[in-house]
């Protein structure tokens, strides 16, 4: 079948609407349906994934309390509200952090998929202490340097220089 | 190092040989990954942003890859450098016009790039002609390997790699294999086919100019799920599924072309040719459309042992630009030359100061005039 409008690509959207009782259809071609302004979009955009998805998280969700503006990450103080504007998150321990805002994203983005399976770094499981340590470590370091404390800067320099080798 | 020193030849990935290269181009596997104990770059100041940066930078120039390598501040690169390393492949538009201090170090023979700062700390990809997914895939974990000796990565038991965008999590792996698929265009194939690949949860784009417009007839596939596959899974994938059926229904389509309505495709290969050596003025996107005809029919000739009457006129157009004394048959290398060094940012580099875009056309018209003589 043909596209009705330009008679030369194939129709590959084909819509049926019911206005007033009177049902119609159209059949499209994807480049005029877009033109028309119907076209369900072949490849979502991550952001309109993201911001569709957490739209229809419950909000009374009893373990995050009741908006999601409230949660935010206790090591880089990303909130989910920044997550759904920048599709973006603000460090690893937001995994943690929105684990049950992310988890319906997570297996919707990777084909009903919620856990890795593939290469693991060889030097693993020592780290992760040391990680949270060491952005700790690095948050307190932008803090003095804001409140222009350059002694406790440069100590906290040289402590995150002996840890993170 | 300097970008006039690569500008005037094409890639050694975009030559024309290796497996299956008159429809696959080339292979590409880029890995996601982030250093443990930074945040994501959103949350990341400046300082923090140069310290990821001199750190990966470090790391990476001292790796033994087999080639010289060089390193590139990207945000101190003028504005047509990044548009010419954009061209080239060798970094993301993201990371070309993103903000803050990043960089790429490079691979002289541009088989592999690091980008450092793009939307994750890291991002490493392997690049090779043809389709040679096995080959990307170990070189690319050799190299991952080597930088995992030096810095420690976020990784979690249960998401795997972590990326700053969810979509990447777990291997942080992307394929993209390139393509030329103009007879599936000519046969008016192309959009059952990409709806066939978009249903098998594969992302395609465009391979050359802005936006997701397939100038050329050229695609790029790649897997979209990272998560709860193996790398060796999503591989196995396009070698022996994806692959094997994009390139038979190419190949098919193409002999469909021959035999059935050779005037069809002689038309277009015969207006192809008369258009790109008479042309004064021609824009890059009429350019890529044209060239990808000549690409076909010249492919066509090699690799099936097509002739028709516009085949042997374009096998007969001489190879300018070897410096050969008898005139050679036109080669895929001369067409894949013209695709690459017509580019905007390619031209303006080569011709050695930035152009509008009227004098562009004059000169990329001139170009392939003279490199299709005969």
């Amino acid at each position: 079948m043909y596209c009705q409008n330009c008679q030369k690509k194939e129709a590959t959207i084909h819509l049926t609407e019911i206005t007033d009782g009177l049902r119609t259809e159209t059949h499209l071609c994807e480049h005029c349906a877009q033109e028309e302004g119907i076209a369900v979009k072949s490849q979502l955009s991550i952001n309109e994934l993201l911001s569709s998805l957490l739209a229809s998280q419950p909000s009374d969700d009893e373990t995050f309390g009741d908006t999601k503006q409230s949660i935010s990450c206790p090591h880089c103080g990303s909130t989910l509200e920044q997550f759904t504007k920048d599709a973006v998150l603000g460090c690893p321990y937001d995994y943690e952090a929105f684990e049950k805002s992310l988890a319906p994203l997570i297996r919707k983005a990777h084909n009903g998929k919620e856990s890795h399976c593939g290469k693991v770094p060889s030097k693993t499981s020592e780290g992760t202490k040391k990680q949270i340590e060491l952005m700790k470590l690095r948050q307190e370091l932008e803090a003095a340097v804001q409140n222009e404390d350059y002694e406790l800067a440069a100590e906290l320099r040289d402590k995150i220089k002996r840890r993170d080798k | 190092m300097k970008l006039t020193d690569i500008s005037a030849n094409i890639n050694e990935w975009f030559d024309g040989s290796g497996p299956l290269a008159d429809i696959v181009i080339s292979t590409r596997i880029r890995l996601a990954r982030n250093i443990a104990g930074h945040k994501f770059l959103s949350r990341c100041s400046a300082a923090e942003k140069s310290e990821i940066l001199n750190k990966l930078k470090e790391t990476l120039m001292s790796l033994e890859l087999g080639d010289k390598v060089f390193y590139l501040s990207v945000d101190k690169t003028s504005l047509l450098g990044r548009h010419f390393l954009v061209e080239r492949h060798l970094i993301s538009r993201h990371h070309a016009f993103g903000k803050g201090p990043r960089g790429a170090v490079i691979a002289q023979r541009e088989f592999f790039t690091a980008m450092i700062n793009e939307e994750d700390h890291l991002r490493i990809q392997v690049l090779k002609g043809g389709c040679q997914l096995g080959q990307c895939y170990e070189q690319i974990n050799r190299i991952d390997d080597m930088i995992e000796q030096k810095v420690d990565y976020a990784f979690s038991p249960r998401y795997g790699y972590l990326t700053a965008c969810p979509t990447n999590l777990g291997t942080g792996i992307r394929v993209s294999v390139m393509l030329h698929l103009p007879a599936l265009k000519m046969t008016g194939q192309i959009e059952k086919f990409l709806n066939a690949t978009r249903d098998m949860g594969l992302a395609v784009r465009g391979l050359f100019g802005e936006g997701s417009e397939a100038a050329g007839d050229f695609y790029q596939i790649s897997n979209q799920v990272t998560l709860g596959v193996s790398e060796s899974d999503i591989i196995s994938l396009f070698e022996n599924a994806i692959i094997p059926e994009i390139v038979e229904y190419e190949n098919a389509a193409r002999n469909r072309l021959l035999s059935k309505e050779p005037e069809v495709l002689d038309d277009k290969i015969s207006r192809a040719m008369a258009l790109l050596r008479n042309a004064h003025l021609i824009s890059s996107q009429e350019a890529l459309f044209l060239l990808s005809h000549l690409r076909m029919g010249i492919n066509m000739r090699e690799r099936m042992g097509a002739s028709t009457p516009a085949i042997e006129k374009l096998s007969g157009l001489s190879d300018a630009g070897r410096g050969t004394e008898k005139p050679e048959t036109l080669s895929i290398t001369t067409i894949n030359r013209l695709f690459m060094l017509t580019q905007p940012a390619h031209l303006q580099l080569n011709y050695g100061k930035q152009l509008g875009p009227e004098r562009r056309d004059a000169l990329r018209a001139e170009i392939i005039r003279s490199a299709l003589h005969g």
